[in-house]
């Protein structure tokens, strides 16, 4: 497997020779009483060996939808398709569903935000952590039991040997994250896909899960997408953004150019409803919400909400800005908080 | 899990004595008492008919009655048959084996075509399987069982000759009863052609028995797992890269089974019911028929006896079916 050498932190360039995962114009579709609801609109990703990335957007952005059709983990009702969509040099369009079993949950592993309800309560810690390992590694009983104390041990649960035969209604929520990375990373994957990792727990166990996180990544030098709606967990771990909205990549960045300049208006919006940031006493926040299934708008799917919105922006949906904005899905996409090429006569 | 055992033993001690109340009392609103029917058509003398009934002690008052009844219960003694003069528990513990036969082989028919095909149509949901299984399982479930034992034994032993049309071995083959199980003991005898005998003579009831529990089972299994093929830890269990049948048959089905079991214990009351007609139409020599006969004979220790100890099976079931749910969901046996 041709590995990147580590020298990829410069990440505002996303095309690299060989990105460990590559998707482009990925579209998610659900056939409704309504009638087609796209979900995911024509998102693209590149993300490479060692690279953290996160997904920004609220709820129904189709942030997570993305991430779980290139699991292949939605149900057959969507409709998914895209121009690529290859893993490790691995097509995953063409492949057959077997083959991707062969790289889901070893390779390419996935934790989800409801620890509680994410593992299984019949069976106990020990069981669904040994399970990968021995149908993806093989691994016979003394082995599959000394490599899950080794894992339990690596996401710090004290006494794991006991934990073993717990079952997860009696450990609590960041116990229970804890298994599921502990499961997620028990085959060394490549990329571990968090998805709001740490939006059910505690604010004190979601810093402890983060770092947690962060470390298993660095010692493994996997890969991490990390899927939130919390700006300031992306200020603490990510490298590079992608903005989603409404199931449209709006935005991509690193993460210092993010704070310091965000290219399209919906990230600003984002950013100045920080409560850190904000420097009035009612704190700010994105009028309206999230276009649905029916109430669409012709143009730009953000006009309705934005603060700089004009008819060209109500008649006509934009195309993706140049590298040096973002990518930004904006007809006129911020530069320095200000928006290039704005008619002069709205200005005014 | 034994303080959780205990638990579910308490509730099921005054259970019992409701039993025994309304099985006491219901046989005696019968019109009719045993003596009268005992003499036929031919009736008897005023004075004969009393004398009678004060021999077996039905003229002392039914409070009385009922005490001495509990008395001989807490001893241990179902009672002895009015007609029969044998011990009530002798003649249920004879013909029970018949009841459990047909009922095991019921239920296990159920279980093995309703288990797969409520699973199937839940996986499949919305498809052409889900609905043929789920129009096929409401028909089945509104059958009524005469009728429909009647258009099989027409069917298949009338018009095709298939199966016999009664009894639990053909006359042909003679051996002394060792377990009470006619598959068993026909195996057992060493004579050829037994076995498949009992096996013909079997499998019409079974199947007649085992329609509602099958179309029961089948609908819940469906609900269930439908309920349950959504939650979250299914998807984990796909993110985990395991193969369809890993997680649909261990993941998703370990959860599911507990509303499952629960219907299949109720069925097994269901069963007793349906055995009383699905017996008396094949006529199969079990407790059903037996009951039957004892309730048209009015005879009272018989009935009650009978009653009770159907009754206690029944609760005995169920609670080994809140053992199971133990079993299965450890967060039941935790927390209780």
């Amino acid at each position: 497997m041709g590995c990147v050498t580590p020298s990829i932190q410069n990440s505002n360039v996303p095309k690299r020779a060989m990105p460990l995962l590559e998707i482009d114009n990925l579209s998610v579709t659900f056939q409704t009483a309504g009638g087609l609801f796209t979900a995911v609109d024509r998102v693209s990703l590149h993300i490479e060996p060692g690279e953290i990335v996160s997904i920004v957007g609220e709820s129904g952005s189709g942030k997570s939808v993305a991430m779980l059709a290139l699991m292949g983990l939605l149900p057959w009702t969507a409709g998914v398709t895209a121009d690529v969509l290859r893993f490790d040099s691995q097509d995953l369009t063409t492949i057959t569903k077997p083959q991707l079993r062969k790289i889901i949950g070893s390779q390419m592993a996935m934790i989800f935000q409801e620890p509680m309800t994410s593992l299984n309560p019949c069976f106990t810690v020990g069981f669904q952590l040994t399970e990968t390992l021995k149908i993806h590694l093989g691994m016979n009983r003394a082995e599959q039991k000394r490599r899950a104390i080794e894992l339990l041990e690596l996401v710090g649960i004290p006494e794991p040997e006991k934990r073993l035969s717990a079952y997860p209604h009696q450990l609590s929520g960041g116990m229970n994250q804890r298994v599921m990375i502990a499961i997620a990373i028990s085959c060394n994957p490549r990329l571990l896909i968090a998805d709001e990792p740490t939006t059910a727990l505690d604010v004190t166990i979601q810093a402890q899960i983060l770092d947690l996180l962060l470390k298993l990544q660095k010692e493994k030098g996997m890969s991490l997408v990390l899927i939130t709606h919390d700006m300031g967990v992306v200020a603490e771990t990510a490298e590079r953004v992608f903005v989603q909205y409404a199931g449209q990549q709006v935005e991509q960045q690193s993460v210092k150019g993010l704070f310091v300049s965000p290219h399209h208006p919906y990230t600003q919006a984002l950013l100045n409803s920080l409560p850190e940031r904000s420097h009035s006493r009612i704190l700010p926040s994105i009028a309206g919400i999230v276009p649905g299934q029916f109430d669409k708008p012709r143009g730009c799917l953000f006009s309705p909400r934005c603060h700089y919105v004009t008819d060209l922006c109500r008649e006509k949906p934009p195309i993706a800005g140049p590298v040096e904005f973002g990518y930004a899905l904006c007809h006129y996409p911020l530069a320095e908080g200000v928006p290039t090429n704005y008619p002069e006569e709205v200005r005014a | 899990m034994f303080v959780y055992f205990l638990k579910k033993l308490i509730v099921v001690l005054p259970t019992f004595f409701g039993v025994t109340l309304v099985a006491f009392v219901f046989i005696r609103t019968l019109p009719g008492d045993p003596v009268m029917l005992m003499a036929g058509e031919r009736g008897m003398s005023e004075e004969r008919h009393v004398e009678l009934m004060a021999e077996m002690g039905f003229d002392k008052p039914i409070l009385v009655q009922y005490g001495v009844y509990l008395k001989q219960l807490a001893g241990g003694n179902f009672g002895t048959s009015i007609i029969t003069k044998q011990p009530v528990l002798k003649e249920f513990t004879a013909l029970f084996p018949a009841t459990v036969e047909l009922s095991l082989c019921a239920m296990l028919i159920a279980v093995f075509f309703g288990l797969p095909a409520g699973m199937i149509a839940a996986t499949r949901r919305g498809s052409a399987f889900d609905h043929s299984v789920m129009t096929a399982a409401l028909t089945g479930y509104s059958m009524p069982i005469f009728w429909w034992g009647l258009l099989l034994i027409i069917f298949f032993s009338g018009i095709l000759g298939w199966t016999p049309v009664s009894g639990r071995v053909s006359l042909l083959y003679f051996f002394e009863p060792v377990t009470g199980f006619m598959l068993i003991d026909s195996l057992l005898s060493g004579q050829a052609g037994a076995f498949s005998s009992a096996v013909s003579h079997l499998i019409l009831p079974a199947i007649v028995l085992g329609t509602i529990p099958l179309a029961v089972i089948a609908r819940q299994t469906r609900s269930a797992m439908l309920e349950v093929l959504s939650e979250d830890y299914v998807r984990t269990a796909r993110a985990k890269g395991l193969g369809p049948m890993r997680v649909i048959g261990l993941h998703a089905l370990r959860n599911a089974m507990i509303p499952v079991i629960t219907v299949i214990g109720l069925q097994v009351g269901v069963l007793f019911a349906g055995a009383i007609l699905t017996e008396t139409i094949f006529s199969w020599p079990g407790i059903g028929k037996w009951m039957v006969d004892s309730i048209f004979r009015r005879d009272y220790p018989a009935v009650q006896g009978g009653l009770l100890l159907i009754a206690a099976i029944v609760m005995i079931v169920n609670l080994v079916v809140d053992l199971l749910y133990g079993l299965i969901n450890p967060q039941i046996r935790h927390t209780d």
